[in-house]
């Protein structure tokens, strides 16, 4: 609201809203020779849990070096530490790929769209990602198998380049072991003596049984990777209102106000990064958008 | 930020160029600082302003596209020239600005946001076009589920003294995107200068804000002939404006031709300098820098104009999203007439004409658009005649 004109006070600041809060590295693993898991805990309350729904991501800061988005990867059912499970590629993501137990960084969000989890209830369930696109769907599947009984047939189809990379191995071996989850796995190259399947994630979608007129999928993976499976998904029945992918775009804000994150008339910081497929099918093949 | 007019305003009165000098000194001692248009290196920027002897008194401007020239207009009007290459947009959202800073501490990392709080601006001499982009703006920074803080002071701060534009430039086309020359609402006060029989100023308050300078200053109310000179003096404006851009369904237009061979063709003509992202006064891409000192126990980070013409604007690990120069005029033109209004509701383009002006070949959005819809792929991608 406007103040009267003789107040010669200079206007006061609200709050920075890209101001990082501080956290500290409660733990850490190593998932593959490039991916690792980060779990975090607020620096001035350590037992405090972190909220968040499933597909949202943080804003990672390393002290003087910058920020990079970075989906959460934990069980959103069990609230606790902030889980972050990142690769590492570039100049931040190699700095967090440094930090021990005890360090410290700077966290701001979650932001964005989550995934439709709700919308999938009493529906069967088709997740497929690709590489560390597992890491955004890892807090869906939690979720899905924490009401395992609300939903029908699930099946979580991965793919990634080869077996050293298979990124959260003991949650993979978890959910194959239920007899109610379908776990199909692939890899794009083998060594000697892999005895699973090669190639690509959509050569193995057929083999994923789901209703087309009740059924949800949730994509998460490289751009070529997600246009070939829902091309597949199409093919197999399923309409693009049923299937939502996820977005990747540079993000210097996350807040809506930078620009950076433009897909066509979307905002992918806060229209997404989840998208329903038909909202954005018309795009979706443009290039260089 | 200026309300509604309202029936309590007083009637619109008339000033010498001495009443506006006192305006200047009453403006200073309410805790305003003046900024508004001055010359520097031959051209119109603003500045702060200390009375009307600042303003470029006498200068005009001729634009044309790829070019800039200021004139002596042989008379001392105030007002007598249009829009330069800078916009209020620099002071709601300055070209660097730092958003925080961070330190090492015992206890971890310690941030503490930049407490820096703006001047209590009064911007002189904003034209209806530049209105329509302080309100273009506000639904990018204001409006949106995050706002910016920074902004917010700024706008709630500032004093908006408005001009109805008494000239226009060959680049100019509010008309047609329906933003200008006549200044309607969103200001404190409007002046009209009028320059036939003697220079004076018809000035109407559009505020409570703005009415307290007209009571305080209770000069004399403007005569029924001075309010039909002002209403001229915009109408004749009006009728030189000789651009203009077809408003209807250029979201839509935009949408469907977004593989037109028109974009290869602007492609090779455009410098991806950026210029025309940093004159328009409603572009509001931003970056962030982080410098760290020496010891690398403290750093700060700021922010920056950034451009969807430079290569980093869409930087994903292992390159540009957007690399052609196609791909960024494409994202430009298409932003600015097409996907803001899906984003904001209103067009991204106020047709302040400085993007043409300023665009070192002489790149002008209102022939690309005409050209695009002279040749539209047709719906559904269907391609009438590529
Ligand atoms: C919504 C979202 C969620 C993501 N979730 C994860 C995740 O869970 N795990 C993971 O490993 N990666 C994730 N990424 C990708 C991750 O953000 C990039 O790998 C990371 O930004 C690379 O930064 P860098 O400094 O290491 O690389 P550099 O190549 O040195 O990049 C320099 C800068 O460019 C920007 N940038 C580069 N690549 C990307 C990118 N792909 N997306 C956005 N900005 C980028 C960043 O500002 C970065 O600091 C996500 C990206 C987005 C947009
Ligand atoms: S696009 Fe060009 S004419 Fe339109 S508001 Fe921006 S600078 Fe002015
Ligand atoms: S036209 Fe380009 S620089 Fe301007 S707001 Fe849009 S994306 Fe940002
Ligand atoms: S990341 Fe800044 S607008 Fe989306």
């Amino acid at each position: 609201m406007p103040r009267p004109a003789a107040d010669l006070r200079p206007a006061p600041l609200a709050a920075e809203p890209m101001l990082p809060r501080a956290f500290r590295v409660a733990a850490r693993r190593r998932e593959t020779h490039d991916v690792f898991t980060l779990e975090l805990e607020p620096a001035d309350a350590p037992g405090e849990a972190f909220a968040f729904e499933p597909g949202q991501f943080n804003m990672l800061y390393v002290l003087g070096a910058g920020e990079v988005p970075i989906s959460i990867s934990g069980d959103p059912t069990r609230p606790g530490r902030l889980m972050h499970t990142v690769r590492a590629v570039g100049g931040v993501t190699r700095l967090l790929e440094g930090l021990k137990k005890g360090d410290s960084l700077g966290v701001r969000g979650p932001y964005g769209a989550p995934w439709p989890v709700l919308d999938a209830e009493g529906r069967d369930v088709v997740v497929v990602a690709g590489g560390i696109g597992l890491a955004p769907l890892r807090p869906l599947i939690c979720q899905v198998l924490a009401r395992r009984d609300r939903f029908g047939r699930v099946s979580i189809v991965f793919g990634t380049r080869s077996p050293a990379d298979i990124l959260l191995a003991k949650d993979l071996e978890r959910w194959r072991s239920k007899f109610d989850v379908d776990v199909l796995l692939t890899v794009d190259h083998a060594p000697p003596g892999w005895r699973g399947h090669v190639g690509v994630v959509t050569a193995l979608l057929p083999r994923a049984a789901f209703d087309p007129a009740n059924a949800r999928a949730f994509v998460c993976g490289p751009e070529v990777m997600m246009r070939f499976t829902v091309q597949e998904l199409a093919h197999r029945g399923l309409p693009a209102a049923s299937v939502h992918v996820t977005m990747e775009r540079n993000m210097k804000c996350a807040i809506g106000l930078c620009g950076h994150c433009q897909y066509g008339p979307e905002f992918v910081c806060k229209d997404g990064p989840v998208f329903r497929f038909d909202r954005i099918e018309r795009i979706f093949g443009v290039r260089e958008l | 930020m200026s309300k509604h007019a309202s029936p309590t305003l007083p009637a619109p009165v008339l000033w010498t160029r001495g009443d506006m000098d006192r305006f200047f000194e009453t403006l200073r001692k309410e805790g305003y600082q003046p900024v508004g248009p001055t010359l520097r290196d031959g051209a119109i920027v603003y500045d702060t302003l200390s009375s009307t002897r600042d303003l470029p008194v006498g200068w005009g401007d001729e634009q044309e596209p790829g070019a800039y020239r200021l004139r002596k207009r042989g008379d001392e009007a105030l007002f007598g020239y249009v829009v330069g290459p800078q916009s209020w947009k620099q002071y709601l959202f300055p070209p660097r600005r730092k958003l925080w800073s961070a330190d090492r501490a015992a206890g971890g990392l310690e941030f503490k946001p930049s407490a820096e709080a703006p001047p209590k601006y009064a911007f002189i001499g904003v034209r209806g076009c530049e209105l329509h982009a302080l309100q273009v703006q506000d639904k990018a920074f204001l409006e949106g589920p995050y706002a910016d803080p920074y902004y917010r002071a700024v706008r709630e701060g500032s004093l908006v003294v408005a001009v109805n534009c008494g000239t226009s430039a060959a680049t100019c086309f509010c008309a047609s995107m329906g933003t200008g020359p006549k200044v309607e609402r969103g200001f404190d006060l409007a002046l009209t200068e009028l320059l036939d029989g003697g220079q004076r100023f018809v000035v109407e308050a559009g505020s409570a804000r703005g009415a307290k300078f007209v009571d305080e200053l209770s000069p004399q109310a403007a005569a029924p002939e001075d309010l039909a000179e002002a209403a001229r003096v915009v109408e004749r404006t009006a009728a030189t404006l000789r651009r203009k851009v077809e408003p209807g369904g250029l979201r839509e237009l935009l949408a469907r031709n977004l593989e037109h061979p028109r974009w290869d063709e602007v492609a090779s003509r455009c410098q991806t300098c950026a210029n025309c992202t940093l004159v328009c006064p409603t572009c509001f891409c931003s970056t962030v820098e982080d410098v760290s000192d020496l010891t690398g126990e403290h750093a700060e980070r700021w922010r920056r104009w950034d451009s969807c013409f430079t290569f980093d604007h869409s930087y994903l690990h292992g390159g540009a999203v957007r690399a052609s120069a196609m791909s960024r005029y494409r994202q430009w033109l298409t932003h600015k007439f097409g996907t803001w209004h899906d984003q904001f509701g209103v067009s991204g383009c106020v047709g302040c004409g400085r993007c043409i002006s300023w665009c070192p070949v002489g790149i002008d959005v209102t022939e690309e658009l005409a050209a695009i819809r002279a040749n539209d792929l047709g719906k559904d991608g269907e391609h009438a005649h590529p």
